[in-house]
């Protein structure tokens, strides 16, 4: 039982980095309806930010409180790919709105190569390992606890509660929804439809940010590789729970990071992610239109 | 940046718009870059990460970056601008196709099948190996591939991101069976096929309800198991390290390219011994196979099942009212395509003499399906064009030493090879959105076959 209950402990911290990660995909997909491939990149973007960020303190000053230093990673982090997720959509994607479905896909994977080659050309492909910074660990009945985990599900939780707002109560919430239901509708309403959209890649991109600086602090090593199989996890997540759906988004990493770590801890760690793709496919046998996704209406 | 300026007041000269936005993108390329080219994170002696700034080199990209803008600006799209403008005041004249144009099928494949004689001619049977090796053998596997590729996305319509793992079955079919069993390649081409096919069935038979980015992802996630599996599953595939010591291929038995055997291809002619046959014939092998392929399509496109594939395309729910039987349509679409990676996989392993999961992830992926995308898909020809341009300028990066002339010594061009294909592509995709073949040959028509533009034909959303 207790074992049970680390690994539910495990699976929650990965599931909240996955599901920030798929929060951006989601929204993306939901408002314009296509996959942004390079969006692991700016997941990887964000944890590099983060650790450039982290050794200029740690250059400038003996000794910075981790909670300012976690935070102004976090800001430097979420404004440097907010900037990169605007331009990129500006100039790869804005041009082929309208085109036909490929052309975005394509675009956005040649970005995503650019991207972390851009990352390994300048800042060289090694692993780039920092000292931990936080270590404390708790120990809860026999369960190890680290403060590491409970700083992500706390930032995670604070972040989805901001955005609920954000997409449910305020105006530029509502005017991404209207854009998600009919673009061209919401357009002759009023609606600045390519701002709403700028705002969504940004958005999406400052949760991914977060998601990077956590991983940072989490694993204390960041490649610049590292976008490509969180991206591919946190857009399965999204996929899983349904995508377009945010609530389905959070659920489907949540779902993720579970079954990779109970499938690492009962059976074997080699074969975790053919588990996570595995169940994918079969939840979507039965769901096509994944968990909490809106079934497809086919139109005649 | 193409959108950026929206306020294209008529009293400004491009000159000052062209200052303006320049000024804009210098300050947005300044953000953009300033972390990761300003600084850069190394590791000192003790194995510590340190940053070392590098603001000169900042201070030239964004320069690059504003230089850039303000020709895009100021000079290049006012001159687009007037020759459209020129342009759209003459009437319309219907061009008429020059002698090239009407044969290039049949001129690039005559230039193919005298390509190596060519190299060999200009730089001798060593100095030729490089040439048909990197780039003719390099690019023929990716016209296959794509070639394969295009039977599912641009035929059938069904969006695949993992095809990678059809020719990942094929090389370990090939490779397994080859250096257990001893069997020869030519009994084992068939044969990887047939399996690259059959889990082309056992891929479609799960995925036949999903539609569009669903089923994306179920592809590339099916590349993605396959590849664990090979990673993982030691006693068989020998995990990362991979399988060795992959037997060649020989003339059907006949000659043979191992140096030591007695039919060996120098001791049979009578020949200096050379590597460069071995390619040679390897080119000649690749080039057949992929011919093969094309011919298949063509032939298959006039076929009821090439022309249920299109209706699929087109639209699901008319081709299931008039009575197309969706489900074997589809899954005789990805067992093709996928039969086609099994047989370049076969050859790929051949070739190499070695496989590992290493060459199946999911960037081949998306680099055939890139491939068919910008050659316009279901365009033959412009596939084969587009991997030609997206492969071999690739490769050619590898040769360009004249560079570290330029830029230094420890100046590496391959390292930037990636970097240069991922922008290649988003450049071609922004410049062309319906790839370098913009018009498409109808399969059924009235009286007279016209080329349409492929803006009206779908892609699908299967």
């Amino acid at each position: 039982m207790q074992y049970f209950v680390q690994q539910m402990v495990n699976g929650l911290t990965l599931g909240s980095i996955y599901g920030l990660i798929a929060i951006g995909y989601t929204m993306v997909y939901g408002i314009i309806g296509m996959i942004n491939f390079a969006h692991g990149d700016i997941f990887m973007l964000g944890a590099f930010a983060a650790l450039i960020v982290f050794l200029i303190l740690t250059a400038m000053f003996t000794s910075v409180p981790v909670v300012v230093a976690l935070l102004l990673m976090m800001v430097v982090a979420m404004a440097m790919t907010s900037l990169y997720n605007w331009t990129i959509e500006k100039v790869a994607y804005r041009p082929l709105r309208g085109s036909f479905r490929l052309a975005p896909l394509i675009t956005a994977i040649g970005m995503s190569i650019a991207l972390s080659n851009f990352v390994q050309v300048t800042q060289g492909p090694r692993n780039k390992p920092i000292p931990p910074m936080v270590s404390t660990v708790y120990n809860v009945n026999g369960i190890s606890v680290s403060l590491k985990q409970i700083i992500i599900v706390i930032v995670t939780v604070l972040l989805l509660a901001l955005f609920w707002y954000l997409v449910n109560k305020t105006s530029l919430g509502r005017a991404q929804r209207a854009c998600e239901q009919d673009r061209k509708m919401a357009a002759l309403l009023g609606i600045d439809v390519d701002r709403t959209i700028s705002i969504t890649f940004i958005m999406g991109a400052a949760l991914a940010a977060v998601a990077g600086t956590l991983f940072l602090m989490y694993y204390g090593v960041v490649a610049f590789s590292d976008g490509f199989v969180p991206g591919v996890k946190a857009f399965t997540a999204a996929v899983l729970g349904g995508i377009g759906s945010l609530p389905g988004a959070m659920l489907g990493g949540l779902m993720i990071g579970f079954i990779e770590s109970m499938w690492s801890a009962y059976f074997s760690i080699d074969y975790k992610d053919v588990a996570a793709f595995s169940i994918l496919a079969i939840v979507l046998i039965f769901l096509p239109s994944g968990i909490l996704g809106r079934p497809e209406v086919e139109k005649v | 940046m193409a959108n950026i300026a929206k306020i294209d007041r008529e009293d400004t000269s491009p000159i000052q718009r062209g200052i303006r936005e320049a000024l804009f993108a210098g300050v947005i390329s300044f953000g953009l870059f300033f972390l990761f080219i300003g600084l850069k994170t190394d590791q000192n002696i003790s194995n510590e990460l340190i940053l070392v700034q590098r603001w000169g080199l900042l201070a030239i990209v964004v320069a690059l970056v504003m230089a850039g803008r303000f020709t895009m600006v100021a000079f290049v799209r006012p001159m687009i601008d007037r020759r459209n403008a020129e342009k759209a005041k003459l009437p319309p004249v219907a061009e008429e196709a020059g002698f090239f144009r009407k044969n290039f099928s049949k001129i690039a494949i005559l230039v193919l099948f005298i390509y190596p004689v060519l190299m060999v001619l200009l730089f001798g049977f060593q100095g030729s190996l490089k040439w048909v090796d990197n780039f003719g053998i390099q690019i023929l596997i990716y016209v296959m591939l794509a070639w394969g590729l295009n039977i599912v996305v641009g035929l059938a319509g069904l969006l695949d991101l993992g095809y990678v793992a059809f020719y990942a079955v094929g090389a370990y079919a090939y490779a397994l069976l080859a250096t257990h069993l001893g069997w020869s390649f030519w009994i084992l081409l068939p044969v990887a096929g047939i399996m690259a096919a059959f889990w082309g069935v056992i891929l479609g038979f799960p995925v036949l309800r999903l539609r569009g980015d669903y089923l994306a992802i179920v592809t590339l996630a099916f590349g993605e198991i396959i590849r664990l599996v090979l990673i993982n599953w030691r006693e068989v595939t020998n995990g990362a390290a991979g399988i060795s010591g992959i037997p060649k291929i020989s003339f059907f038995g006949l000659v043979s390219f191992n140096v030591s055997d007695p039919n060996y291809i120098a001791k049979v002619l009578g020949i200096a011994q050379s590597g460069a046959y071995y390619k040679i014939f390897l080119y000649y092998l690749i080039l057949l196979l992929a011919l093969l392929t094309a011919f298949v399509t063509i032939r298959l496109r006039r076929m009821p099942v090439g022309r249920a594939w299109e209706a699929l395309r087109e639209d699901e729910i008319a081709c299931r009212s008039l009575g197309i039987n969706t489900t074997t349509t589809k899954l005789t679409a990805f067992a093709t395509g996928a039969m086609f990676g099994g047989f370049a996989g076969s050859f790929f392993a051949a070739r190499q003499g070695f496989v590992s999961p290493e060459s199946f992830v999911f960037l081949e992926s998306a680099i055939i399906l890139a491939i068919v995308v910008l050659g316009g898909m279901g365009s033959l020809v412009g596939i084969a064009v587009a991997a030609a341009l997206m492969i071999g300028g690739t490769e050619i990066l590898r040769e360009m030493e004249f560079l570290k002339h330029v830029f230094g010594q420890d100046f590496t061009p391959e390292l930037y090879r990636m970097l240069l294909f991922g922008m290649a592509m988003v450049i071609v995709m922004l410049w062309k959105p319906r790839g370098f073949v913009g018009s498409r040959e109808p399969t059924a028509f009235l009286h007279k076959r016209k080329a349409v533009s492929s803006a009206f034909t779908k892609e699908g959303h299967g």
